[in-house]
């Protein structure tokens, strides 16, 4: 996949970078940080087609699970792929994300190449 | 003719194609004979170049085999081989933004926040402690905790250098790890599953003390014991710098309000 354009949302610095880190694999990939939902919702309206959200559930202002349901309701964003990628591993807070409508569920920590695995058959690259 | 020369001379007909015939027969039969022995000459070589050919292929297919096994042990080496440089990458991964993190800020509280996520997201901890060493009285005090419902009394640890667990950790250098628990309620305030000390070459700060993994991780792995050493080496030299620039900074205040009082008062 080439030229993806990667929205990541995160609270801590911490892991934005690391992911962004992870998703620098891509050849040319635009990473864009979001450090909360109501921030992401704001960079999903810019000019930047967005191809894959990744977001945290735990963040301030708006947690990552209201932001995969308002992604999923809004017409013009539902089809985006979605990764939730959390600290909360129990079996029903994934089955929850992906209830909401996440693509994919992910604990940390993350091993950066099935974080690159599950992207990759997202985008079908 | 009378019908008695014909009848010789019908007879004499008939015995010369009866020799005709018989002649015949007997070539057939020679040639048959020599085309049997042709076949069999021909046949002989044909079958040895082909027992030739079948020996050499058999060889090749041997080899090819041996070949093959060969190729594949390569190949499950190069997988073991690709598995360990990806964790490799993901270990270094890991440690550059977390020595990046670490190492960007100056602010104390900062440094330890930056501690903190770096305990829970990239080790995987639930609840743990950052233990600074007071040196004027040689005791461990929590100054970060997380995890206060899965560990009571977090909030509340310390400890005198030298005594119990945590205090040997302090004194000696040497990380302490169970990695499970085991037993079931064997981790306590006192008795971590890990203390992994803030060293500055050997000068030990505080400690990192891990009560519990998170729900999805079942124990340390082997690459988690590096990582822990080498974060804990960038955790103490940010802690500690942060430390003496905030000591600096007040240093620094007292003394320039003390200067403006000076030049107010002359």
């Amino acid at each position: 996949m080439e030229n993806a354009n990667f929205l990541v949302v995160e609270d801590s610095p911490t892991m934005r970078q690391l992911i962004s880190f992870s998703l620098k694999r891509f050849k040319n990939a635009k990473i864009i940080e979001a450090v909360d939902g109501v921030d992401a919702l704001k960079k999903l309206s810019g000019p930047d087609k967005i191809d894959l959200i990744l977001t945290d559930i735990n963040m301030p202002v708006m947690d990552g699970l209201k932001l995969v349901s308002l992604v999923r309701q809004n017409a013009q964003l539902k089809n985006i792929p979605i990764i939730i990628i959390t600290t909360e591993g129990a079996e029903e807070d994934r089955e929850r994300g992906l209830a909401l409508g996440a693509n994919a569920y992910i604990s940390k920590p993350i091993q950066s190449s099935h974080l690159i695995k599950t992207i990759s058959e997202l985008l079908s690259v | 003719m009378s019908e008695e020369q014909k009848a010789e001379k019908f007879l004499e007909l008939f015995n010369k194609g009866k020799e005709f015939t018989e002649e015949l027969l007997r070539e057939n039969q020679r040639l048959r004979y020599r085309i049997a022995a042709i076949e069999t000459d021909a046949g002989s070589d044909e079958m040895q170049r082909l027992r030739e050919q079948l020996a050499q292929l058999s060889e090749e297919n041997r080899r090819i085999q041996q070949r093959f096994r060969e190729v594949e042990e390569e190949n499950k080496d190069f997988a073991n081989r690709y598995i360990e440089i990806e964790e490799q990458n993901n270990n270094l991964a890991n440690l550059y933004v977390a020595s990046y993190q670490l190492h960007s800020t100056l602010d104390f509280r900062e440094v330890i926040q930056i501690v903190q996520e770096i305990v829970i997201n990239l080790i995987g901890a639930e609840a743990f402690a950052i233990l600074l060493l007071d040196e004027k009285t040689n005791e461990l005090k929590a100054i970060a905790y997380e995890g206060e419902d899965a560990m009571p009394g977090i909030d509340l640890i310390s400890a005198r250098l030298g005594e119990g667990v945590l205090g040997t950790v302090a004194k000696t250098g040497e990380s302490y790890y169970v990695n499970q628990d085991v037993e079931g309620g064997a981790i306590t305030v006192e008795k971590p599953l890990a203390a992994v000390p803030l060293k500055i070459k050997e000068h030990v700060i505080g400690l990192i003390v891990i009560y519990r993994l998170l729900q999805q991780k079942d124990a340390f792995s082997a690459v988690d014991y590096e990582l822990f050493s080498l974060l804990a080496a960038h955790a103490a030299t940010a802690i500690f710098s942060s430390k003496l620039y905030s000591q600096s900074e007040r240093k620094l205040n007292t003394i320039q309000s003390f200067l403006d009082l000076l030049t107010t008062s002359s």
